[in-house]
């Protein structure tokens, strides 16, 4: 057997490309493998990261949009049209991170997973109740 | 046009132990619509990294899961192990691949009895868990636990496997591998059993692609990816190939996962035959600042790991996107078309883990 | 009546755990453990069964199926709590979404600890859960009630009020 590794790149983006980038990795073929949200409790940046992978040279690519806290419900078109199954992926993402995702095909309202505690899990921001 | 109905599948029933809610639109017996909801087993276990340090972690994200445990702990440990730049040393990554194997071994067997009770096979049911026994014999002995094992840490194992044991895994797979034999004839070869599973739920390669399915259903459908093929571990020196089929249905997909159990197998003697000597594990400074996208391949398909350390002990992130979250999308396909009467066949046959979906 | 407790029909419900004791429960009813030599039949249908085995924690969104299924068998009936996640939360005990263990909606008559709990542990806990079973039966049949479904109505009637 012969071992191929792949790339593993993280391609950081803006908020607007990312319909751009989707359309350009679907038209190469590639699958999107996971979409997730991150916040990070040191910098106070919220990161949204959509893998996408070829099931042939096994090569991954990461598009990053990384959002300032002040910057952070940035709207953010969803890319459920490009992709269908990516509406799970983003209806999470919304719902636990509030990241500010517009037009899922398949909209949960922030009621994917019906917990009782309050989210998303992000820190307030001042004058927000 | 026929009657409409909307009838609720779960979250208890007989055929699925785990908790899933489908709300079933049928036209008189077929089926024409699938609303999944999901949120059962939801416990938010990846926020707990703000309460645990980075190595009280590998424990929590074994727990993901109890069947496909020992994959969890490794895909996080892997990935930090990534971010740390540290070396594993040889010989606890073939003792990785094995564990590995042998927790895929359980898994398809489990699922393959699964499978014959969900077609009314009781029979079959009981001896592919009698079977199953005897892996777990082996993981019991080799690490003290029975489903959850909890042998890896970050940079190395906590266990080894003397040469004893390795005596006592090749006569496992002996017997495993003359007892699958019998039971691939009634599952490949049975008319009862093929007209339960030929032909239903067929999923074509380009809808597979479409629908981002993972792992063995992904392959039944005739894609041929296989996380193995990236050689993390010790499966870069092992030699193995992914297994397809072209069918597409619930027998391929049987097909594909019976096939992996020769090739878990296979790859076990293989990984014993060439077991290096040396350390089991590296020593670990410092904590993980970074991040790193991981990619493996689970018994029940392609898992993604992605962890974020930020300098101190405690992770910012923590993700896993498990196999069946990715293979929803494909299970509410397979469901529109399909008669009533199929539904818990097809359920079961994306080899559901809910308790992966939902974390 | 008499000999029921020679043929209790079990259920299984999967709360929110890792499927490890849910697969455990499964390997106790087939061939090496085989509990079916006490006559142990395991049953999907709530109102034919007489023990109510449950593993892992509640969290919100299930707490209302267990206590369905819980008041939809019949009485005489026993909660058997397989793992340390039914028992007490266990590993997930901090995770947000989990209120801790079985007993936060239900009362559970046996504890079984283990993570994941071995199988000879569930059989000894189905069966110390068989002799909970046999003096609940004596007592209905002599006509006196049950405690804990005393307990249970008046907090139901004080929840009315």
């Amino acid at each position: 057997m012969t071992a191929t590794e792949g790339k593993n790149e993280i391609i950081a983006i803006e908020p607007g490309e990312l319909s751009v980038k989707a359309m350009e990795m679907k038209s190469k073929g590639l699958r999107l493998s996971q979409a997730c949200a991150a916040w990070l409790r040191k910098e106070e940046k919220l990161e949204l990261s959509y893998s996408f992978v070829d099931d042939e040279t096994y090569d991954m690519f990461n598009v990053r949009i990384s959002l300032d806290n002040d910057k952070r419900d940035t709207e953010i078109a969803s890319i459920s049209d490009i992709f269908p199954y990516a509406a799970f992926y983003e209806n999470e993402m919304r719902e636990l991170f509030g990241a500010n995702i517009k037009v899922i095909n398949l909209d949960l309202h922030n009621k994917l997973y019906r917990i009782e505690e309050e989210t998303p899990f992000v820190p307030k921001k001042e004058g927000q109740n | 046009m026929g009657k409409r109905s909307v009838i609720p599948y779960g979250p208890q029933h007989p055929v699925l132990p785990e908790p899933i809610h489908l709300d079933l639109v049928l036209e008189d017996e077929k089926i024409v619509d699938v609303l999944p909801s999901i949120g059962f087993i939801h416990r938010g276990l990846e926020k707990l990294t703000e309460k645990r340090d980075f190595n009280q972690m590998v424990y929590v994200t074994e727990r993901v899961c109890g069947i496909c445990s020992f994959g969890h702990g490794y895909g996080y440990c892997d990935t930090v192990e990534h971010i740390m730049n540290i070396e594993v040393p040889d010989r606890a990554k073939f003792l990785r691949t094995i564990w590995f194997e042998l927790s895929r071994l359980h898994s398809h067997l489990l699922w393959a009895g699964l499978m014959a009770d969900a077609f009314g096979f009781e029979n079959l049911f009981y001896q592919c868990w009698r079977v199953r026994e005897k892996v777990l014999d082996v993981i019991e002995l080799t690490t003290g636990g029975r489903v959850i094992f909890s042998v890896n840490k970050v940079g190395g194992v906590l266990k080894d496997i003397t040469p004893e044991m390795q005596k006592a895994i090749l006569e496992m797979l002996d017997y495993v591998e003359k007892e699958t034999k019998v039971l691939e004839k009634t599952f490949m070869n049975d008319y009862t059993v093929q007209s339960r599973m030929k032909g239903v739920g067929v999923l074509t390669k380009e809808q597979a692609h479409a629908l981002g399915c993972a792992g063995p259903f992904a392959r039944a459908s005739g894609i041929a990816t296989d996380m193995r093929m990236r050689g993390y571990a010790a499966y870069g020196e092992l030699d193995m190939e992914p297994i397809i089929s072209n069918d597409g249905d619930c027998y391929g997909r049987c097909e594909v996962r019976i096939g992996e159990i020769y090739q878990s197998i296979d790859l076990i003697r293989q990984a014993i035959d060439k077991l290096p000597d040396g350390e089991l594990a590296a020593v670990v400074k410092g904590n993980p600042n970074g991040e790193y996208f991981m990619r493996i391949e689970q018994p029940r398909g392609e898992a993604d790991y992605y962890i974020k350390g930020n300098g101190t002990p405690n992770l910012d992130r923590m993700r896993v996107r498990t196999p069946t979250f990715a293979n929803l999308a494909g299970l509410c396909e397979v469901l529109k078309g399909a008669d009533y009467a199929d539904v818990g066949i097809l359920a079961v046959t994306i080899d559901p883990c809910i308790s992966c979906t939902e974390r | 009546m008499y000999k029921i407790t020679r043929s209790p029909w079990v259920m299984h419900y999967d709360g929110s755990s890792c499927n490890g004791c849910d697969i455990e429960v499964l390997a106790c009813l087939t061939p090496v453990y085989d509990a079916e030599r006490f006559g142990i039949i395991n049953t999907g249908d709530p109102l034919q069964a007489d023990i109510l085995l449950i593993t892992g924690g509640i969290n919100t969104q299930n707490a209302p199926v267990v206590k369905q299924l819980y008041d939809q068998m019949a009485d005489p009936k026993v909660v058997v709590a397989v793992g340390v996640c039914a028992c007490t939360g266990g590993v997930f005990k901090d995770c947000y979404n989990i209120l801790g263990g079985a007993d936060q909606v239900i009362p559970v008559d046996v504890y079984v600890p283990g993570c994941a709990a071995r199988p000879q542990a569930i059989i000894d806990g189905i069966v110390k859960g068989i002799g909970v079973f046999q003096e609940r039966l004596e007592k209905m049949e002599k006509g006196e009630s049950l405690t804990d479904n005393k307990k249970a109505e008046e907090t139901a009637e004080s929840e009315d009020k």
